[in-house]
């Protein structure tokens, strides 16, 4: 067979020439498609934002952000589920943070390499991949069932704190492990106990990390919807609630009903529309100060 | 080893390293070491690079412990004490007994920050003592005229060689007996190896010093005594004068005379 | 030399009793406890209640196609659930991978420092867009065009919200699959480029085998993600309990089930009630072992290196 390569015409060079040409024709054209592909993407998040802006337009304003419900469209305004959001956030805030920064420096400085650790590392990244409706069963088993708060912002903000639970504790990890060693010898070279130096050294260095993630929860948070639904927000609140034992709305369960009643009012339709800006507008502001953070911070060591 | 008696005689130990032994896991790095190391002087310790100088020096404020897998056994008598011993707090001795690494290491906070961190975590919260200790401690290291008028600037905007005077000045803010300095210069550049060598030598009036360094030159310029390993292994230990001109040993003499290393 | 400053250390190194780091470990090891607790408590809630459910309907009522829990004569045959949650899944991988594959060997192997580090951030941003987002996108944007090409369209059917979640997918297969495909070691793209190999064919007979396990993985997590996903099939696909394959039909995923019920009115107690859980317990499992089988595969792979 290898003799018969030498006298096969196939290699002589023109043959040779226009076989690489193809080849290379092959490799432009597939280039050309994988970049249509990954620009794919770029034009679905284009025509989603267009349309959702498009649609929105003449129906948000500050009459709409101020008003509270109202089952007729040109009176209905999201005030009610602004501040609902809002009270969740400051639940979900504080437990996600002291729990998932606690957990981070618990595995990274405390725990030792054995079965405990790992069961917990592969509880976390196990937890992460649970399904956020079941999060909202275990929601309303336990906090809205068995401890009694019904769909206050209390229970749904501690359901919602169990969920994004493991992108803090994640985040957390990483900026601690982040902190170089040299830091924590000099600090232990000093004198200092463990615990001085953890809250002293490890924890103002990771801070930026910390933070950039705990607000990449909080985004994941708001606009979270499945398992305040499941939890039983009701349908049409037009008490704005006052403190955290109130029934409440926020603003993706609003999005949800008024684009389920599309089939009873069209305009509904722009209802959620105008919702979903004045909420990608909170997303956009949090992602915006989690990049500032980082980039302001960076490592100068 | 006679020259430790004679030694003896003149001044104080303040260390007397008894049978030293210390593991990595199943690798021994240091060799049964006996030594004392004299109050207010320098000591010196040379040798090749993983013949355990720097192993020894960490050993000494029990810092080698952060790496898990390490043993030891024997004594190291501090004032007398044994700081392997269950009751020895491992936070005071290093309170007394301050650090001075390879690679300088201030923390990412201000010049004034960095200073009174040891008096801080140590209990003492007035300000008007704190800015005293910082002032004292930074003119000690020969840093305040540098620093005096960015005190709340970043550490990390300053040179490397300021860098480890920062680094000095901080050990020297809880005022310890002893400043051990792990190849303080081996990062720098001359001009600032020179400042730091000058500093050192200020220094020694008032503290006890044992520095590694792999520049027998440092060794012979600053020193008063010397130690040298190989291997694990305490070679030779003696006054550094000494050791320089007429080194007891072959394998010291070959080392100093740069046949290898 | 101020000379106190070492009496008043050594003094309050006396005094100072080393509370807080006896204390704070155990805070911490209680926090880390949490998320164990959280596991125990998902699984205790689902199982409780879906023993009851299991108890009460017999086996072959379960394994049926007739599902009618509200019905005066209730049925619970979870057939319908489990056919939606696969067909709006596989509608939903059939869009995501092919792209998610080619976007990530285009980023990985074609793209310039400068055009990738453009289009990574546009990825992100899509992958942060909140599901609810794209429920609504599903419903009055692609539902409607669906129906103008696709004559018998219905206006809540499988196919719209499957492909809308294959859309949402799509970065998650990208950046695992790149992430896979960069960590193969350059030497080996070397080789096949010194013996006149396209990019093409580099990324191809070299790249993708090298960093199949890694792919492979992210193929499987992108399942689990969308036989979890919930808010774009209550949405788009409504709630008709149907057992069919027709893709332009209304049907039911097994998590729109759950929504519909929890929003709905069944009473406490009752059998529909706990069949909520049982399709939790269901869903709940199905996602685990998809995630346990994506960690087992990417262990795997990183082994090789």
């Amino acid at each position: 067979m290898e003799c018969k390569i030498t006298k096969n015409n196939e290699l002589n060079v023109e043959n040779l020439k226009k076989k690489i040409k193809k080849r290379i024709m092959i490799d432009k054209s597939a280039k050309l498609v994988f970049l249509l592909s990954a620009l794919f993407a770029l034009l679905v998040l284009g025509i989603l934002i267009y349309r959702i802006f498009t649609q929105s337009i003449g129906w948000l304003d500050i009459q709409f952000l101020t008003s509270k419900l109202s089952i007729f469209p040109e009176k209905a305004g999201i005030f009610g589920a602004i501040v609902g959001s809002f009270l969740l956030m400051v639940i979900v805030a504080p437990v996600t943070i002291i729990l998932g920064v606690s957990t981070a420096i618990y595995l990274e400085e405390y725990s030792s390499k054995g079965r405990l650790q790992t069961l917990i590392k592969t509880n976390i990244s196990n937890l992460a991949g649970v399904p956020s409706v079941i999060f909202g069963l275990l929601g309303l088993t336990v906090f809205g069932r068995l401890l009694n708060l019904g769909s206050s912002i209390l229970a749904g903000g501690l359901t919602m704190s169990l969920l994004v639970l493991p992108i803090v504790v994640v985040a957390s990890q990483e900026a601690i492990r982040a902190v170089p060693g040299f830091l924590r010898d000099a600090s232990y070279a000093m004198g200092a106990s463990k615990w001085t130096t953890i809250s002293r050294v490890v924890l103002p260095v990771a801070l930026p990390g910390i933070l950039t993630g705990s607000i990449l929860a909080l985004s994941r948070a708001i606009g979270e919807t499945a398992p305040l639904v499941v939890l039983g927000i009701p349908t049409l609140i037009l008490k704005i609630p006052q403190n955290i034992m109130d029934d409440f709305t926020a603003l993706p369960i609003q999005i949800y009903y008024w684009t389920l009643d599309t089939v009873l009012t069209a305009e509904y339709a722009n209802l959620a529309a105008a919702t979903i800006v004045v909420l990608l507008l909170m997303l956009f502001t949090l992602n915006s100060i989690a990049i500032i953070i980082r980039n302001k911070f960076q490592r100068r060591y | 080893m006679k020259t430790i008696n004679e030694l003896k005689d003149e001044k104080k130990a303040i260390f007397s390293i008894k049978n030293l032994n210390l593991w990595y896991g199943n690798d021994q790095a240091l060799k049964n070491i006996n030594i004392d190391i004299m109050e207010k002087e320098v000591t010196a310790i040379i040798g090749p690079s993983g013949c355990g100088k720097s192993t020894f020096i960490k050993t000494l404020n029990r810092m080698v412990e952060m790496i898990p897998i390490v043993k030891t056994s024997g004594e190291i008598l501090y004032h007398g004490k044994n700081i392997f011993d269950k009751g020895f707090g491992v936070e005071e001795l290093r309170t007394t007994v301050g650090m001075v690494f390879q690679k300088p290491n201030p923390f990412p906070k201000s010049i004034y920050e960095n200073v009174v961190y040891g008096p801080k975590i140590h209990g003492i919260k007035d300000k008007r003592k704190l800015m005293e200790i910082a002032e004292e401690s930074l003119k000690s290291a020969a840093l305040w005229d540098e620093v005096k008028d960015r005190l709340n600037d970043n550490a990390y905007g300053l040179s490397g060689g300021q860098q480890q005077r920062l680094c000095i000045a901080r050990c020297l803010a809880i005022q310890p007996d002893v400043l051990l300095m792990d190849e303080p210069t081996s990062a720098l550049d001359p001009i600032a190896t020179h400042r730091v060598e000058g500093l050192i030598e200020e220094l020694k009036n008032h503290y006890t010093i044992v520095i590694v360094t792999h520049s027998m030159h440092q060794a012979a310029r600053i020193s008063d005594n010397t130690a040298f390993f190989l291997s694990g292994d305490l070679i030779e230990f003696g006054k550094t004068q000494a050791i320089f001109s007429k080194p007891r040993d072959k394998r010291t003499e070959d080392y100093i005379t740069g046949r290898f290393g | 030399m101020n000379n106190n400053v070492r009496e008043i250390i050594l003094k309050n190194n006396k005094k100072q009793k080393k509370s807080l780091d006896n204390v704070m470990p155990v805070i911490f090891f209680t926090a880390a406890l949490i998320s164990i607790i959280t596991t125990i408590g998902i699984v205790l809630t689902l199982v409780f209640d879906a023993l009851k459910f299991f108890r009460a309907v017999p086996f072959a009522d379960i394994f049926s196609t007739q599902l009618a829990p509200l019905a005066a004569n209730p049925r619970f045959g979870i057939l319908p659930l489990i056919n939606g949650t696969i067909l709006t899944s596989l509608i939903a991988m059939m869009v995501a991978i092919p792209v998610g594959l080619t976007s990530a060997i285009y980023l990985s192997e074609f793209a310039t420092e400068k055009i990738r580090k453009r289009l990574k951030p546009i990825m992100e941003l899509l992958a942060g867009i909140p599901t609810i987002v794209y429920g609504f996108f599903a419903y009055s944007f692609v539902t409607p065009l669906l129906m103008a090409v696709i004559p018998g369209l219905e206006a809540k059917n499988a196919l719209s919200p499957g492909i809308v979640m294959g859309i949402m997918i799509i970065p998650l297969v990208t950046s695992l699959s790149e992430d896979a495909m960069n960590s193969v070691p350059n030497a080996l793209r070397e080789g096949a480029y010194a013996l006149g190999s396209t990019r093409l064919e580099v990324a191809v007979k070299v790249v993708i085998p090298a960093a199949i396990s890694g792919i492979i993985a992210s193929f499987v997590l992108a399942i689990s993600r969308a036989i979890g996903e919930t808010m774009i099939v209550t949405i788009a696909s409504g709630s008709s309990k149907n057992f069919t394959f027709d893709i332009t039909k209304s049907i039911q995923t097994m998590t729109a089930y759950i929504v519909e019920f929890t929003s709905g009115d069944a009473g406490s107690g009752t059998v529909g009630y706990y069949s909520l859980y049982a399709v939790g317990l269901i869903l709940f499992v199905f996602t685990l072992l998809m995630n346990l089988l994506a960690q087992y595969i990417s262990r795997k792979y990183r082994e090789e290196y």
